[in-house]
């Protein structure tokens, strides 16, 4: 499906190649530091490729339509000013015609019955497309303001960042634990929503290994801005590897036991899991693997000890609006927390 | 030939009344409370409109300095939130609205030869109501009193998506105000729109059928049929918003059983043609400048009505183009790409026939047209990265992204905000006898013009890259700021823009050139009253033949009643 | 300041008729198509939640409401009568079919109440138990409230009519409001097949 896609769009995606140059040339993108743009034009995965192409397709047509349309009335504007050496009589009235009404009806109903078909053509092979037997399945459940990953096939429960091997199909089921998001990870596909009482589904397949970045794409709050994702595209041995990770209990190391202490006898079980331990709460994220992933609060800070001090002590300075309370916990407390935390691996 | 023409040169003092004392002072103010002549409610509507155009247009200004950098502190999240939904709702509600109102109110009556509108008190109801409901929004700052402590404005988004705004969601009362103030807009709104159906079905003067009503008549009539279908829906889930929030209902409450799809559903009902509720009315002034500047009459008339009807009933087809993202089945998408492509077509007819009207005249390039001409480009623009945005597979990346954002603010601004601009400076003459300051409108509208590129332009570019909206902030890395601050560089440019237009507006009011009855040359009935108009607008009532009825009789010899139907 | 006339030498004989439609049906239809997009809007909501309540009292407990159907329906005949009558001039049995209406409608307005009466003490279904009774209330709800507004402006003309203040030259501002009752009572005709005949 993927090639004879490519192939039908072959010519557009050449004569548009220039704009996608117009894209990577823009000072922003050629800014310092590693960049992680999430482009639709870079797709890295069959929907977005095929809506890539389909938006090149589009893009052509409407471009044509804008240059001529665009142009004529441009010459008009020239061509008919008034000039200061004009007498005072009035240009000769026309009123119509219905043969000039009609041409320029039936051309943009030719134009409009062409995009129609080719947008059909993708919204089928991208919505009904049929589901491989080996496809992976995840079920994504927003929440105000994180994301919750679980993998019910490999028993596997994480947050905010999510793990899929590359070249096979990995199919998501879209669920709100609260208000409407919508997750969009542009590389990858479109994006879909995650509406309460309202399951939805979406796929990729991702083609090349590596780190896609993307965001709530609905606004569901107060910091909806602060809900980043991010995706890990891994080979089928790292992907393996990290699931064998993930299914491991929660690490039990001695010298981190009274931090573990605060964790079990503060609130903090309320909301949290770690498997293996009493805490079993689910209204925030699960942290037996706290320390597999690189960003914390759904993005809003990095993994490092220093940033889980600040997070833990005033979570509102961090992201303001987030549903962690502070805890109201003493420095040294805080930091034997973040002793604990940091075996989580 | 003497006994059949209307005296009203000098047959009415027009004269406003001096104010010097106190007392005259409270007479002048209490004479535009409770008046009902159309023609002050119309001023009413505009300046009111105009106001809110300046507080939104902060409001904008405030999101656009957070946004020119990553990571910038400058508004807290809670207090974005609040600008962006107030500076949506205010500029749909309150500037939008509002003003296309106070532009049927003074001008219809005027351009089918009637005194007044059909009901004028209803007329004055609508306009209080109206003007409540915008008080009502704005209270919500000192009493809207939400979870963070102070008084807080609505904070869910002008599209306020259930189940955000349950009271589990959203508590205080900012979403109660928000609720509560659209309803009393929408009954104002409602009885504007009968008023403006009445009038034109059953006052227009002697001769002016349908078929010879100005363009900008059939638009409102038009724009009004659809108010009556579009604004009550609001109204409705409006009530069950209400209901849900006071009495505990469970319309969009999800956890009973409720559905956060179907408030969508009767969000966009409304919202969709709510667009053209508001760019209609712009087809309409462009329909009236485009002609008198290029001196032609419109090309394909009947082809423009037939359009313009066209595109309401195919808008009232089109809403959930605004749910492509929402799991709709395949089906159910492409139905929704079909009909809104098929908007394309009257939409296009409409862009042709003023390209063809322009072509073969003498333009004039006064400030008016020069606001109608950018318009055209500009609503192509629109129009084009409508069909894009229409392409539902594209649309599953380009909704809720910056492209979005630039799309309808292409059509908001790009079209509606600059035939607004025209509007005001072709017919500001008339209400108020004085010509605004042309070289000023030129700076005005160069301001503008290029702060408005520079900004739009712009943010279809983000939007490519992956910028959602309504986010108060974003990451470094994603490569975004420096467009961002482009942007913001251009939101300040339209800003100072519409500084200078303020000025113009109170500058030539008090030292503009006399304007005379008709200092544009044009051709509708409006042009033949003073300028002011007394009263009662006509000393008798006028008899006309054609749509031109002054092109008729400016040229005896080529009238244009031996050339129509 | 000179203004300029309006009309044109040669073609000035207007002779053809120059009839326009009355502004007050004009203005009544166009509020009745306004109404008629909220009322869409309600059962449209009240169609789709039909059997998706999650508990709690369901339609099953809804007696269909035939005496009360009949009277609001046969006002619509009364009312219609009451027009023909005052357009030739009779006031009398303008008054009296006049009455009739409003006492029709008042039996209809009653007969509500007896039902949500039940609804709410014999049955606990109140507008917010469950999806079933917030849908209920409203769309019944916004009914009667046309009904109430309805009978206000009916009672009033009532009113106006036995002190003479209203006579035959009104007719048309009567049949204007009539317009606004027959809304009311179509509409019925839309709620109670939902709610009554489809929806139990």
């Amino acid at each position: 499906m993927k090639s004879m896609i490519r192939e039908r769009f072959a010519p557009a995606i050449r004569v548009s190649l220039w704009l996608g140059v117009c894209v990577a040339s823009t000072p922003a993108a050629r800014a310092d530091g590693p960049q992680r743009i999430p482009s639709i034009f870079a797709p890295a995965s069959t929907p977005a490729h095929s809506i890539f192409g389909l938006s090149m397709f589009v893009l052509t047509i409407t471009g044509g339509i804008f240059l001529v349309v665009g142009g004529l009335l441009a010459f008009a504007l020239v061509r008919f000013r008034a000039r200061d050496d004009d007498d005072t009589s009035e240009p000769p009235q026309i009123y119509g015609s219905t043969q000039v009404e009609l041409a320029w009806t039936v051309i943009p109903i030719l134009i409009v019955v062409v995009l129609f078909l080719t947008t059909a053509r993708i919204i089928f092979a991208i919505q009904d497309a049929p589901k491989p037997k080996d496809a992976l399945d995840v079920t994504v459940v927003g929440h105000q303001f994180w994301w919750e990953f679980r993998y019910p096939k490999l028993g596997i429960v994480t947050a905010n960042e999510l793990h899929v091997p590359v070249g096979s199909a990995t199919y998501l089921h879209l669920l709100s634990a609260d208000v409407d998001h919508s997750f969009w990870v542009p590389q990858l596909a479109g994006k879909t929503d995650l509406i309460p009482n309202h399951p939805n589904e979406t796929w990729m397949d991702p083609q090349q290994t590596g780190l896609y970045v993307g965001q709530c794409a609905q606004f569901c709050g107060v910091e909806h801005a602060k809900m980043l994702l991010r995706v890990y595209v891994e080979t089928p041995e790292q992907f393996a590897a990290w699931v064998k990770e993930q299914q491991e209990p929660g690490a039990q190391e001695e010298q981190a036991a009274a931090g573990r202490h605060i964790f079990e006898t503060e609130a903090c079980t309320n909301c949290h899991r770690i498997a293996g331990t009493a805490a079993n709460g689910t209204f925030g994220p699960d942290l037996t693997h706290l320390m597999s992933r690189a960003t914390i609060a759904s993005g809003a800070a990095m993994n490092t000890p220093q940033d889980l001090h600040d997070w833990i002590q005033n979570p509102d300075h961090v992201k303001p609006g987030a549903l962690m309370p502070a805890m109201q916990l003493g420095d040294q407390q805080i930091d034997e927390l973040v002793a604990y935390l940091t075996t989580l691996h | 030939m003497a006994d059949q023409s209307i005296p009203i040169a000098g047959s009415l003092d027009v004269t406003p009344p001096r104010r010097e004392e106190r007392t005259r002072l409270l007479e002048w103010l209490h004479g535009w409370v409770v008046t009902v002549d159309h023609k002050r409610l119309g001023i009413l509507y505009v300046v009111y409109a105009i106001v809110f155009l300046l507080i939104a247009g902060a409001e904008a200004l405030a999101i656009r300095l957070q946004l020119a950098w990553p990571n910038s502190h400058f508004l807290s999240p809670e207090i974005y939130n609040e600008m962006f939904t107030m500076h949506g709702t205010t500029m749909v509600f309150l500037v939008g609205m509002m003003i296309i109102f106070g532009f049927a109110n003074y001008l219809v009556p005027l351009m089918i030869g009637a005194r007044d509108m059909a009901f004028p008190r209803l007329n004055a109801f609508s306009f209080w109501m109206s003007a409540f409901g915008g008080l009502l929004l704005y209270y919500s700052f000192i009493g809207g009193f939400g979870l963070y402590g102070m008084g807080a404005a609505p904070d869910v988004g002008w599209w306020a998506y259930a189940p955000l705004t349950a009271k589990a969601f959203s508590p205080g009362h900012a979403t109660d105000y928000w609720a509560l103030a659209l309803i009393v807009m929408g009954f104002g709104t409602l009885g504007t729109a009968i008023n403006v159906i009445a009038t034109t079905l059953s006052m227009r003067c002697r001769g002016m059928t349908l078929m010879r009503m100005p363009l900008f008549v059939w638009l409102m009539l038009v724009v009004s049929g659809l108010t009556l279908v579009t604004i009550t829906p609001l109204t409705a889930a409006q009530i069950m918003l209400v209901i849900d929030r006071y009495l505990g209902g469970h319309f969009f409450d999800t956890q009973a059983g409720g559905s956060a799809v179907i408030w969508m559903h009767f969000f966009w009902i409304f919202g969709h043609p709510e667009v053209y509720v508001l760019v209609l009315p712009a087809f309409g002034i462009a329909s009236e400048i485009i002609p008198v500047f290029s001196r032609k009459a419109i090309f394909g008339y009947p082809a423009m009505v037939a359009a313009s009807v066209g595109i309401a009933f195919v808008s009232l087809g089109v809403w959930a183009h605004h749910m492509f993202t929402v799991g709709m089945t395949s089906v159910g998408n492409t139905f929704f790409v079909l009909s809104t492509m098929l908007v394309g077509i009257p939409t296009g007819i409409k862009i042709f026939n003023w390209v063809a009207t322009v072509w073969g005249g003498k333009i004039r390039f006064k400030v008016p047209m020069l606001f109608c001409l950018a318009f055209l480009f500009q609503f192509l623009i629109a129009g084009l990265t409508g069909i894009m945005l229409s392409v539902a597979p594209w649309d599953w990346q380009l909704h809720n992204s910056y492209f979005v954002i630039a799309h309808f603010h292409y059509v908001l601004v790009g079209a509606i905000v600059f035939n607004i601009f025209a509007a005001i400076y072709y017919w500001y003459p008339k209400v108020t006898g004085r010509m605004l300051s042309e070289t000023l409108g030129k700076w005005h509208f160069w301001l503008f013009f290029i702060g408005f590129h520079v900004t739009f332009d712009t943010m279809h570019w983000v939007g490519f890259m992956g910028m959602p909206r309504s986010i108060y902030t974003y990451e470094a890395d994603r490569g975004w700021g420096h467009l961002n601050l482009i942007i913001s560089i251009g939101g300040l440019i339209q800003g100072i823009a519409v500084l200078v237009f303020a000025w113009n507006m109170v500058h030539s009011y008090l030292r503009g050139r006399e304007a005379g009855s008709d200092p544009w040359d044009a051709w509708t009935l409006e042009w033949t009253t003073p300028s002011p108009p007394p009263v009662y607008n006509f000393a008798a009532d006028p008899v006309v033949h054609s749509r031109r009825p002054l092109w008729d009789l400016k040229h005896p010899e080529d009238p244009d009643w031996k050339y129509e139907q | 300041m000179s203004a300029i006339p309006v009309t044109p030498g040669q073609a000035a004989a207007f002779t053809e008729p120059w009839t326009l439609p009355s502004k007050g049906r004009v203005g009544m239809l166009s509020l009745i198509i306004g109404e008629s997009a909220i009322f869409t809007i309600f059962v449209v909501a009240y169609v789709y939640y039909i059997g998706k309540t999650l508990y709690g009292p369901t339609p099953a407990i809804l007696e269909v409401p035939w005496f009360n159907s009949i009277a609001l329906l046969s006002s619509s005949v009364t009312i219609w009568l009451a027009e023909r009558e005052i357009e030739r001039g009779r006031m009398r049995s303008f008054a009296a079919l006049w009455g009739l209406t409003v006492l029709l409608g008042v039996i209809f307005l009653a007969g509500t109440g007896v039902e949500w009466h039940k609804l709410i003490y014999l049955d606990g279904l109140t507008i917010h138990t469950n999806l079933f009774g917030t849908t209920f209330y409203s769309l019944v709800g916004l009914h009667a409230t046309h009904v109430v507004v309805g009978l206000l402006m009916l009672g009033l003309v009532l009113v106006f009519t036995l002190t003479g203040r209203i006579r035959e030259e009104h007719s048309e501002r009567v049949q204007v409001l009539a317009l606004y009752w027959h809304f009311v009572d179509a509409v019925w005709v839309v709620v109670f097949t939902v709610v009554y005949i489809v929806g139990r």
